[in-house]
């Protein structure tokens, strides 16, 4: 592939795909579901939900309200469609990204938001949630699943455990090894990685010579490739790899193919190293068109739904800003606060110093 | 009261907090049908079973990074790192998820996990397997970091660790395993002193010898030395390093009016250096002479046939004690 050829567009054959991005059905032989109207209707709820959020984070840090935030453009199908897969007694571990899963788990966007705003490092309760706190170290919340998935076979729990990383992320020695630990003790864990083609500015084959998906077989347990941005297919596809986690027959890797549609952070710009092109080939494949599209054409809604829809993501994003907006900075001695969970001498003697400076100030 | 070696009262410890905890695990390379390169968990495999003590892949990172996650999950892992100079490849888990990520859930998730290394030279090893690392530990927030110097602390400190709800950092004398000592196993835990605290294990008048972990039999045997030319030496066991008992420090040193400390570890930058400071701090009115630091060169540990040279002996830390009265 020369540099300049967009990367991805072309989707390749292994691809399982249960709706085309015209939003035609389609069957395939080892994967397929069956939802009624109403599920659709609300897996395109949370689609437009979680992209409206994420819209309004992007705002929010453009003016100047956020450090940095990380969108999910374009990786919506993957993230509800695997998110709505999951079990309540599933736990799902996260990268900084997962903004749709973290919405298919009940966390508060304002939660998300005070991470990026800098009041605190996430702060959410993971087993209120099952769902794990945001790791941005690349690729390090992947040992974590797989140990978690560990104590779900001692807990002889049926509960299954999915990890989410990136293509960069495949190159850590982390992933590796939470690929062999989860094979060697056939870990009930799910390894959902969303390749989205570009690891900030490295496109996948900076990453590796052969398809993602592949690299499972040589670590002993299935691989699949799924269209990542068909909500369908991302669904049934997790949906059977938890159930298999579940039922005690090991990992498995889902390589969900999609594309990063916005830069990799705020802070990044994408038009420094790919093609304008690329994007716009992507956008006939928008994971939210597709469904809108399918549901049209088979009556699933009329336009009062999607205009109650669009209405109802209005309201959402006008009152996560308004909560991001009210979010407090934290006191100055919160500093010192949860660095231990047992008394420190050294956290209380400090705490103690740095409060008597600041009564220095007061009066 | 039972005679022990370090390693055995190692072992009998972490048998005891598996007994009294079903959610106690062991983890690491060779632990379990080994029983560990040093034998420290052996024989814990055939009572406890493969699902409480488990032979990992050989991966350190891993071993980590799994530990916590099953620590997620509400176990309590107790991890053999195998050798000090192996830990490296587990410190970005240990430094940015071991010792953060209680602060990042604001208290929610406790990491009750311990990593146990063997630790220091000594034992004419090839590289990578005499080191003294714990610097790099003890400059991470959020870590515990402790080292134990003989078999009674070894079985008390061990359980200590393993019930602590904070991720805890375990030294253990690699070159003291086969030392014995009498050990009462059957004190009850309340009477125990805190692992935290530092312990006065010779008394003196005249200077503070302050060590820990290996070092701490050689500094007594250089009080018992200096005794006879008639220098009275109070040796304080920190045992705690992270956080360090700065009141017991501080205590001695005002009753004496020096103080040296002691680690193999090389001198520049290394943990003495933050004693030395605390401890100027703390007593600059009561000191007769600058805190010397007594370590190993501040070089990478040197192949076997030197380290003789290279680790402080009695010799090294009386003529510190020299020193310190000469100023």
């Amino acid at each position: 592939m020369t540099a300049d050829a967009p990367h991805g567009a072309e989707a390749p054959p292994e691809l399982v795909q249960l709706l085309t991005p015209e939003g035609e059905r389609v069957e395939h032989p080892d994967y397929d579901i069956d939802l009624t109207p109403e599920e659709i209707r609300g897996l395109y709820r949370d689609l437009v939900l979680v992209r409206r959020v994420d819209l309004e984070a992007v705002a929010l840090q453009r003016q100047g309200e956020l450090g940095i935030w990380a969108s999910l453009l374009g990786q919506e199908a993957a993230q509800i469609g695997s998110g709505r897969a999951l079990a309540e007694t599933d736990m799902a571990f996260p990268t900084y990204r997962e903004h749709g899963v973290a919405w298919c788990r009940g966390v508060d966007p304002v939660n998300l938001l005070g991470l990026f705003r800098g009041v605190n490092h996430g702060g959410w309760d993971p087993a209120e949630h099952n769902f794990h706190l945001y790791t941005i170290v690349i690729g390090s919340q992947t040992l974590h699943a797989v140990g978690y998935a560990m104590g779900v076979q001692r807990d002889s729990a049926e509960a299954a455990t999915i990890v989410y990383f990136g293509d960069g992320a495949t190159s850590q020695g982390d992933v590796n090894e939470s690929f062999i630990w989860a094979s060697v003790f056939n870990a009930p864990v799910v390894f959902f990685c969303q390749n989205n083609q570009w690891a900030i500015s490295e496109p996948l084959e900076k990453q590796s010579r052969i398809p993602l998906y592949r690299r499972a077989s040589g670590f002993g347990f299935p691989g699949v490739r799924v269209d990542g941005n068909d909500v369908f297919a991302c669904l049934a596809v997790t949906r059977k790899a938890l159930a298999d986690a579940r039922s005690g027959q090991g990992p498995m890797l889902i390589e969900a193919f999609t594309y990063r549609m916005g830069a990799h952070t705020t802070s990044d710009d994408p038009t420094r190293y790919r093609v304008a092109g690329e994007l716009e080939a992507w956008k006939l494949k928008d994971p939210i068109e597709r469904v809108r599209a399918y549901m049209f054409k088979n009556q699933l809604a009329d336009q009062e739904f999607f205009d109650a829809i669009d209405a109802e993501a209005d309201d959402l994003g006008r009152d996560v800003r308004k909560r991001c907006l009210a979010l407090p900075d934290p006191e100055p001695l919160a500093i010192f606060d949860h660095v231990y969970a047992e008394p420190h001498r050294l956290m209380d003697e400090e705490r103690a110093q740095f409060a008597a400076y600041l009564e220095g100030f007061e009066g | 009261m039972s005679t022990l070696t370090l390693a055995k009262a190692l072992n009998e410890g972490m048998r005891k907090a598996m007994e009294d905890d079903p959610k106690v695990l062991i983890m690491g390379e060779d632990v379990g049908k080994l029983g560990g390169v040093f034998r420290v968990t052996d024989g814990l495999q055939k009572d406890f079973g493969e699902q409480r003590v488990i032979d990992t892949p050989l991966a350190e990172s891993g071993i980590i990074g799994t530990a916590i996650g099953l620590a997620l999950r509400g176990y309590r892992p107790v991890c053999e790192i195998q050798f000090d100079g192996f830990v490296f490849p587990a410190a970005d888990q240990i430094i940015t998820q071991l010792a953060k990520m209680p602060l990042r859930s604001l208290g929610k998730v406790r990491l009750p996990v311990v990593v146990r290394i063997p630790c220091g030279g000594g034992i004419g090893a090839v590289e990578h397997h005499s080191e003294s690392p714990e610097a790099y530990f003890t400059h991470t927030s959020g870590l515990r970091v402790v080292a134990c110097s003989n078999p009674a602390d070894a079985y008390t400190m061990i359980q200590q660790a393993i019930r602590c709800d904070d991720p805890v950092v375990f030294f253990e004398p690699k070159r003291r395993y086969w030392e014995k000592a009498e050990v009462d196993t059957s004190a009850e835990p309340a009477g125990w002193p805190p692992f935290d605290q530092a312990q006065v294990v010779r008394q003196g008048t005249d200077l503070t010898v302050l060590a820990y972990g290996p070092m701490v039999k050689t500094c007594l045997e250089a009080a018992a030395a200096a005794e006879e030319d008639g220098r009275s030496l109070e040796v304080v066991d920190l045992r705690s390093l992270n956080p360090l008992d700065v009141a017991r420090v501080t205590e001695s040193v005002r009753k004496t009016g020096r103080c040296i400390v002691v680690h193999e570890a090389p001198v520049y930058n290394g943990f003495g250096a933050e004693v030395a400071a605390r401890v100027t701090e703390t007593c600059f009115y009561n000191l007769e002479a600058p805190v010397l630091r007594v370590g190993g060169p501040s070089t990478p540990y040197p192949p076997s046939r030197l380290e003789d040279h290279y680790l402080p002996d009695l010799d090294r830390v009386l003529d510190a004690v020299d020193r310190a009265f000469a100023f």
